[in-house]
């Protein structure tokens, strides 16, 4: 990195650190740019990457021929080829796409040759008593299917965080807290100003989600789309209900949604969503009572057995989509200036396609990649992995702090610690998993305030003399 | 290499504490898993009375209570093992466990479950709304209160009215955190009419035949959205107290061999306290949603009693025993579940629970005649007790059935 009068000068400004913006910053540093990651928010993964469902797609319903479709079949191929390394879990469960009336049934056909057109060439359609042989626990009603062996699924958090930490060990650099409010190209320079401080790069990359056309419109001098939110609610089933469905369980997509799934989580649980619902505000993802009931309705529908299960968590997620269904790239050679906008369901999945594409679209100099990259290992959290234990079954692991979800001390400190320390608590659980579990913290949150005494922002606590208001005037 | 013990303990509460010490007053090995850094269980962080009365015949604060259950346990030679988590439960007695040094396991004769209860949790509440922080049960706020000397907010709503609720109201004065409201879905308190007095006192809005709906703000609770029929109104607040609800912690039991009651959602017992495998037994909480701590020392105590004849080897057979039958919808559950006619004790009986308001008859049946019955009029979370004096030495075969004939109102 160089230096201007005006201070540090990166090769390529990330700004955004969701998936995509994760991805993108460590295939620049990879290529050996110097790259800093701008984040608006106190924390990492904020916007869209918070609230997804945790599935590695094959694309085989993407329309054909797409960027979407291009940049979810390379991510996916890419994730395969580093997982192990980076240390990510990927649960190879496969996906099956349920006909539950005439309608849907007459559907499959096409949906298959769309797969087959995507070079998903291992879906097949399979009849109602065949897929009840592979999932004994559906509901009744079910016509017919089609299963789709390469849909896998993952941990979104794990997965963006090693990305970004692996650009990060690699030297890129992160500033959280840092809202870009102005854009200036210089003819060689472009001069970005955030609350965290003004920054000279060489070229930007905008990978904002939900705020995608306010920082395009920032950059480019106007924006092509407009982000329309479209919540997702989700309810979380404790573990034992991960036993009813081996497969992803997919309805047949519709024109605006992939619909509402069944699958379990990396992390063990089984979950039910999203809903697809537009709405105005880019950072309120609240749920409500009558939508989560109705996706408790649905989730025993397909399996019954979850009448028995418990809930353990809600939430819902924003997806940054727009006026079209397609991801909505731009870009400015002659200003060294890329802008990636509308990833919306995908976006977990295509983000390693979508950086390398825009790493052979962006303008640079010439760069010298590193000869032997640093890799990060990422915490193993996931459950029903064979050979692979958290780390609970280690030694020296100083204690369980969150017993239902097994989170170690040493995993604790562990996220507290290092270039991508959790700095909210919201961050630490999606680092760690603390209070993700059936008790959402009746036991843990104690120990959890001791532990992260003055390294979260807010506090999870303060002691009895102090005014929390107090506490909010001194950080404002 | 394994370790072996006469009888292991999971869960250092009242009920755990309570059977470890009587077991080992009798010259037992026993060791007690507690999964917490701090021996002791829930009265930990209750700081108000009244615990201990059976115990230690005085009345004592629950710090003091827990404290002294320990000390006892100790001074009858129980081996305490603090922080040791289960992880799971192995047929025939063995414990796959790990400690801050790592993994282990432990073979016991006999396991006594006793891992206590925990609250509804707002997730499962269906509250609606975005996750700020500062929404929680009230055994963390008694956590972070009295272990941590900590508080989460100054300003909370508190939803429930069972006596969880107005123990948290102590914790809050303690603190200085004053409720903004307190909110009970029904039409009136859980616990008693009376305690109506206490948030009265401290200048809490009661609001009844309420719900929560939502809880707002990003980073913190803002303000929480109350609903009363078709009526929504905002409280500004700095936090929700999501109170009582409780529901056995029953994950090892869920994740083992071990039959599970989804009435009580804990394991389903014998008149012994003896699971369905007969080297695990089960007291305390972990049983049933929930009762006081004086209540669950007393099941340790019964339940080491049956612990010592099954290791002698003098414990009846697990069958032949009767299945408890239930016939009602109003009952919510009894327990335990199976009986053993032939070896009932003086004083033995069944705990039930009704799901609503009833009025009627409560009755037990042995193969269609009366063993005993009486009118009740119930609410919910109350205990009830059905006397088994009447099945002992009774010759009639045939089912059991506790049934619930309601009175309609017309």
């Amino acid at each position: 990195m160089e230096h201007s009068e005006q201070g540090p000068v990166f090769d390529v400004a990330v700004i955004g650190a969701g998936v995509v913006g994760a991805a993108v910053a460590r295939r620049l540093q990879l290529d050996g740019c110097a790259v800093l990651v701008l984040e608006a928010a106190a924390e990492v993964l904020d916007g869209a990457s918070k609230g997804n469902s945790g599935i590695l797609h094959t694309g085989f319903d993407a329309p054909p021929g797409t960027l979407e479709a291009r940049c979810v079949a390379e991510g996916r191929a890419e994730f395969l080829a580093i997982h192990e390394q980076l240390g990510l879990p990927l649960l190879e469960t496969g996906a099956m796409v349920l006909a539950w009336n005439e309608a849907e049934e007459a559907a499959l056909p096409r949906l298959l040759q769309q797969a087959h057109a995507n070079a998903v060439t291992d879906a097949v359609i399979l009849s109602a008593a065949e897929i009840r042989r592979l999932e004994p626990g559906l509901g009744p009603g079910l016509r017919a299917g089609i299963r789709v062996p390469g849909e896998h699924v993952i941990d979104p958090w794990s997965t963006a965080h090693a990305y970004l930490l692996q650009a990060l060990l690699n030297g890129a650099e992160l500033r959280r807290k840092a809202n870009l409010h102005a854009a200036a190209f210089d003819g060689s320079l472009w001069r970005l100003q955030t609350t965290a401080g003004s920054f000279g790069a060489a070229a930007v990359v905008a990978c904002a989600g939900l705020f995608g056309d306010r920082v395009e419109a920032m950059l480019f001098g106007d924006a092509h789309f407009t982000i329309r939110p479209r919540k997702g609610q989700f309810v979380v089933y404790d573990k034992p209900a991960a036993s009813l469905a081996r497969h992803i369980l997919l309805p047949v997509p519709s024109a605006t949604t992939k619909g509402i799934v069944v699958c379990r989580t990396a992390w063990g649980n089984l979950l039910v969503g999203p809903t697809a619902e537009e709405q105005e505000s880019r950072t309120e993802a609240a749920t409500d009572r009558a939508t989560l009931e109705a996706l408790i309705e649905k989730g025993r529908a397909i399996l019954p057995g979850l009448a028995d299960e418990e809930v353990t968590a809600s939430y819902a997620g924003l997806r940054p989509a727009t006026e079209a269904k397609e991801y909505r790239l731009r870009s400015d050679p002659a200003r060294r200036l890329v802008s990636v906008g509308g990833i919306r369901s995908t976006g977990l999945s295509a983000a390693l396609g979508l950086a390398r594409h825009v790493a052979a679209l962006l303008e640079r100099r010439p760069a010298t990649p590193p000869a032997e990259p640093e890799t990060p290992r990422l915490p193993w959290l996931a459950e029903g992995v064979a050979g692979k234990g958290r780390d609970w079954t280690r030694p020296g692991h100083g204690g369980i702090v969150c017993h239902c979800e097994l989170v170690t001390r040493r995993e604790v400190e562990a996220a507290l610690d290092g270039p991508l320390a959790a700095t909210t608590l919201a961050g630490l659980k999606r680092r760690t998993r603390v209070t993700m579990g059936r008790c959402q913290g009746f036991n843990c949150l104690p120990e959890l305030a001791r532990l992260t005494a003055g390294r979260l922002d807010p506090p999870i606590a303060v002691p009895f003399a102090r005014s929390l208001d107090r506490d909010a005037q001194r950080r404002d | 290499m394994t370790e072996r013990c006469d009888v292991a303990v999971v869960g250092s509460g009242p009920a755990g504490l309570g059977a470890a010490t009587a077991l080992a007053a009798t010259g037992l090995h026993v060791v007690v898993l507690e999964r917490e850094a701090e021996l002791g269980g829930i009265p930990r962080h209750c700081g108000h009375p009244p615990f201990g009365m059976q115990e230690f015949r005085r009345v004592l604060i629950g710090p003091t209570y827990a404290r002294r259950l320990v000390e006892r346990a100790r001074a009858a030679g129980v081996v305490l093992r603090a922080p040791a988590t289960v992880t799971a439960l192995q047929p025939g007695g063995g414990l796959e466990l790990t400690t801050p040094a790592g993994p282990a396991t432990l073979e016991a004769q006999a396991v006594l479950l006793a891992t206590g209860v925990r609250e509804t949790t707002r997730a499962e509440r269906l509250i609606g709304g975005t996750k700020p922080a500062g929404v929680m049960n009230t055994g963390a706020l008694q956590g972070l209160v009295y272990l941590a000397r900590q508080v989460p907010f100054r300003r909370p709503v508190v939803l429930g009215t069972e006596f969880v609720a107005y123990s948290a109201l102590f914790t809050c004065r303690h603190a200085g955190i004053r409720p903004v409201a307190m909110v009970e879905p029904g039409p009136r308190p859980v616990a008693w009419q009376l305690s109506r007095g206490l948030p009265w006192l401290l200048r809490i809005p009661q609001y009844f035949a309420t719900e929560v709906e939502a809880v707002l703000g990003e980073e913190r609770v803002t303000g929480v959205v109350l609903r009363r029929g078709g009526r929504r109104w905002t409280v500004a607040a700095d936090g929700l107290l999501v109170t009582g609800g409780f529901r056995p912690e029953a994950t090892l039991v869920r994740g083992a061999h071990l039959q599970l009651d989804r009435r009580t959602g804990g394991p389903a017992i014998d008149s012994f306290g003896r699971t369905s495998d007969p080297a695990f037994f089960a007291a305390g909480n972990l049983l049933r949603p929930v009762e006081t701590a004086g209540w669950s020392w007393a099941e340790g105590v019964a339940v080491a009693r049956s612990i010592g004849r099954a290791l002698d080897g003098t414990l009846p057979a697990p069958e032949p025993a009767l299945e408890l039958e239930l016939a009602g919808e109003a009952i919510k559950y009894a327990l335990p579940q199976r009986l053993h006619p032939g070896d009932i004790d003086k004083g033995q009986m069944l705990q039930v629970r009704v799901a609503r308001p009833v009025r009627g008859r409560l009755a037990l049946r042995r193969g269609g005649q009366e063993v005993w019955s009486r009118r009740l009029k119930a609410l919910p979370e109350r205990r009830i007790t059905v006397p088994l004096d009447g099945l002992a030495g009774r010759a009639v075969p045939g089912r059991l059935v506790l049934e619930l004939d309601e009175e309609i109102d017309s």
